[in-house]
């Protein structure tokens, strides 16, 4: 069994509403220095060996995110590792 | 014949009762589809109604367009079905591929509901051949997830190609990309949309009875078809 993160972001030139509310509300909590944040979704999944990193892909791609407004990335993690 | 019109009710559908009464309001037959049914029941045209399928988890429509009904509808729609998305029922229509571009949060971040009008802005399509061009309409916008966005590529190829069925008649209030409320497909068949026609088919239940005519150019298009 290996443990895989699949990282999904907001395209860069999508509008993140979200990233934009956070970057917002860290000035009044009095956190200054953050320019931008930009808001996203990791998914964690524990799978078995035979999947290889082309299905990978394909379980990103098709339903993990939308390739019309998010970019993702794929990274498989070393034996006991955590994200 | 009367005209058969089936609706979907995914798990999280709110707005199949509303449709099918449109449609019934329309002239046609209403016919129930659930989301688990292997075919459409040999129905004339489909409405995927608003709601929140399956909780709107992961993306709204992300799950939904993996139901087991959307295989024998993205087939038919392929092959000239008529397809009408409202609100949730756009959102599935984007992530299935049927309508290009995605929805996106809100640009304020903030549920919209309230009443709106809108231009068409093709009324050549199946679903508003009973309407004029520059017709305005009010009909209900209630939505979080409700701005459209695409590639520029994309924006300019719908608008080039008179894809674009309807707009924002001012600033679009969710901030969708060029006031766009909603978009055809290359052939016209299939129509999606943010706003809520099925809720504007009489004033005593609704702002107006503009939203009817996408259900009754639908029947005329079968009508003169068959």
């Amino acid at each position: 069994m290996a443990r895989v993160v699949v990282n999904v972001m907001p395209k860069a030139e999508i509008l993140d509403p979200q990233g934009q509310a956070v970057v917002g509300a860290l000035p009044r909590l009095g956190f200054s220095g953050v320019r931008e944040v930009r808001q996203g979704k990791h998914f964690e999944l524990d799978i078995d060996d035979s999947v290889d990193d082309e299905t990978l892909e394909q379980i990103a791609g098709t339903l993990l995110a939308n390739p019309v407004i998010e970019d993702w990335s794929v990274t498989r993690l070393p034996e006991n590792g955590t994200a | 014949m009367t005209a058969r019109v089936g609706v979907i009710t995914f798990p999280g559908t709110l707005d199949d009762v509303d449709a099918a009464r449109a449609v019934r309001r329309a002239g046609a037959e209403a016919v129930p589809l659930w989301h688990a049914d292997a075919d459409l029941h040999g129905v004339d045209a489909v409405v995927v109604p608003g709601g929140f399928s399956y909780g709107d988890y992961l993306r709204a429509g992300a799950i939904a367009r993996f139901a087991p009904v959307m295989g024998p509808l993205i087939e038919a729609a392929g092959t000239g079905l008529p397809v009408l998305g409202i609100c949730n029922g756009f959102q599935i229509l984007c992530e299935a591929g049927l309508l290009p571009g995605a929805m996106t949060r809100n640009a304020g971040l903030r549920f919209i509901c309230r009443d709106v009008w809108l231009r068409v802005s093709n009324a050549d399509t199946a679903w508003t051949s009973g309407y004029e061009t520059d017709q305005r309409i009010l009909v209900p916008l209630k939505s979080g997830e409700g701005r459209f966005v695409a590639e520029r590529r994309t924006l300019d190829e719908l608008e080039g190609e008179g894809r674009v069925v309807f707009r924002y008649e001012s600033a679009a209030p969710n901030g969708s990309s060029r006031d766009i409320a909603g978009v055809a497909s290359a052939n016209g068949r299939v129509v999606g949309l943010m706003p809520h026609p099925e809720h504007a088919i009489d004033p005593a239940t609704g702002p107006s009875a503009d939203g009817l005519g996408l259900f009754t150019s639908v029947l005329t298009q079968l009508v003169e078809s068959s």
